[in-house]
């Protein structure tokens, strides 16, 4: 189908921008990788489109302080292509290729990604097992907000209506960190089933696992086991995890590949 | 009433400027408004690939992005991809290997093989196969496909 009628405004600036989204029915596009697709299904019907794509000022990669930020409109294509991100962020360099496909990753962005919180992205989870940072800013100033406090629900997040997200924040690879990757997907590029990103520094780790609840989870039982290199206890603590079944698969099948994708990763962040 | 906007973009390296309905996309815009159909549009929601043409020498699916976003960009469609030496070998090797039958995934097809190429990609049909999974061929089972991105690779097929 195609997308209902609305009105279209593209800001040259965070400011306009900010001053246009607080009209009624008022929606940010940024790739439009997702919100493209929800308007043609008209599941999405905004009254005002605001085009994120002229704040060239939201797009771009810093380093500072041992941590990288990276503009809410840097997109997935930009991010595989830059050095900082595949030496200062290999868990994130890791996971991009598995998000859709090259003609999606060169418009889709990884604040959208951030901003819509799919269960099943990729990108969330990553920052999650980081412990990364989502700057938004709305009309009071910007604020931070952990990874851990970032999604709250189903498509769900801490951002309130009228903020934008502008930038997210990730910690440098420290020396020693060890990194793990894995998803399960019926075909290459779709989303996945089940999938987990492991970031283990010395014996404190995180894990974040997606596509298996209505946000991405972090596995505590899993973490006080793997902090022990115990990787049978991580496993069988995922009888503990709160699991949800999809249109995909249930809960005991996603429980199971949660415990494949758990296994391969380590194997991969100890190899 | 509807807002339309009007645009100046390059496609297949000539200047077009039209007034266009802000909700229209770009696949319809080169389809109904420069009668350009050899974009097709299959599944409107970037799943099928079938619309996947060049915007500023990159990849994209034009169901997923308006008109008026490509104001100022450089598009290149089907009928302008084969203006590049590799573009026309990849052409040629389509035909050679009868890699299409009803021709309905070939724009899209052909515009994400151009990619892999042009971005230096090997004649590794894993890799082949994983740069074009987002692309839906429902008659070839894509051996063809494969085969012909892999002449062109490996020089046996050129322009
Ligand atoms: C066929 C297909 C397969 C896909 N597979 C995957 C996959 O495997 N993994 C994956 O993670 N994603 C996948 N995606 C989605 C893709 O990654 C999207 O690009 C991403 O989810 C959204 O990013 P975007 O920039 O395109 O956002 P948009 O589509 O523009 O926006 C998404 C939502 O976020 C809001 N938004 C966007 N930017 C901001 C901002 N800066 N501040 C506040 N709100 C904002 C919008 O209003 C909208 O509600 C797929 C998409 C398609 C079409
Ligand atoms: S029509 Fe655009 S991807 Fe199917
Ligand atoms: S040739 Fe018919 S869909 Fe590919």
């Amino acid at each position: 189908m195609k997308a209902p009628d609305f009105r279209y405004e593209r800001p040259a600036s965070l400011s306009e921008a900010l001053a246009l989204l607080a009209e009624e029915d008022a929606t940010p596009i940024a790739g439009g990788q997702s919100l493209m697709p929800m308007m043609n299904f008209r599941m999405a019907a905004p009254a005002l489109l605001v085009d994120l794509n002229g704040l060239a000022d939201l797009a771009g990669i810093t380093a500072a302080d041992g941590w990288l930020t990276i503009g809410a409109m840097t997109r997935y294509a930009a991010l595989e292509g830059s050095a900082q991100v595949m030496e200062g962020v290999p868990l994130m360099a890791r996971a991009l290729p598995h998000i859709a496909h090259p003609a999606i990753r060169t418009r889709g962005t990884l604040g959208g990604s951030l901003a819509l919180a799919d269960p099943a992205a990729e990108m969330p989870a990553v920052l999650l097992a980081l412990g990364g940072e989502v700057v938004v800013e709305g009309p009071g100033g910007p604020r931070t907000i952990a990874a851990d406090d970032w999604a709250t629900g189903l498509y769900e997040t801490a951002r309130a209506p009228g903020e934008l997200v502008t930038a997210i924040r990730v910690p440098l690879a420290a020396p020693g960190q060890r990194f793990g990757f894995h998803e399960l997907a019926r075909r290459h590029g779709d989303y996945a089933l089940a999938g987990v990103c492991i970031a283990a520094t010395g014996d404190a780790v995180r894990v974040a696992f997606f596509a298996i609840s209505d946000r991405p989870v972090r596995a505590p039982g899993a973490e006080a086991a793997l902090a022990t290199g115990d990787i049978d206890a991580a496993v069988a603590a995922l009888a503990d995890l709160p699991i949800d079944g999809d249109l995909h698969a249930g809960p005991d099948t996603k429980r199971h590949l949660a415990g494949v994708a758990l296994r391969r990763a380590w194997a991969e962040a100890t190899s | 009433m509807t807002q339309t906007r009007t645009i100046t973009l390059t496609v297949n390296g000539d200047s077009v400027t039209r007034t266009v309905p802000v909700r229209m996309n770009l696949a319809d815009f080169l389809r109904a408004e420069l009668g350009l159909t050899g974009t097709h549009v299959g599944c409107e929601h970037g799943v099928c690939g079938a619309c996947t043409l060049h915007v500023d020498d990159a990849p994209v699916r034009s169901c997923l992005m308006l008109a008026v976003q490509a104001d100022g960009a450089s598009v290149t469609t089907v009928e302008g991809l084969a203006d590049s030496g590799r573009g026309a070998a990849l052409r040629a090797a389509f035909t050679a290997r009868n890699a299409l039958q009803c021709g309905y995934c070939t724009p899209g097809m052909l515009a994400s093989a151009l990619d892999y190429i042009d971005t230096g990609g090997s004649a590794d049909r894993a890799a082949i196969r994983e740069h074009l999974s987002g692309n839906y061929c429902r008659c070839t089972g894509y051996q063809a496909i494969v085969d012909a991105v892999c002449d062109v690779i490996e020089g046996r097929v050129t322009a």
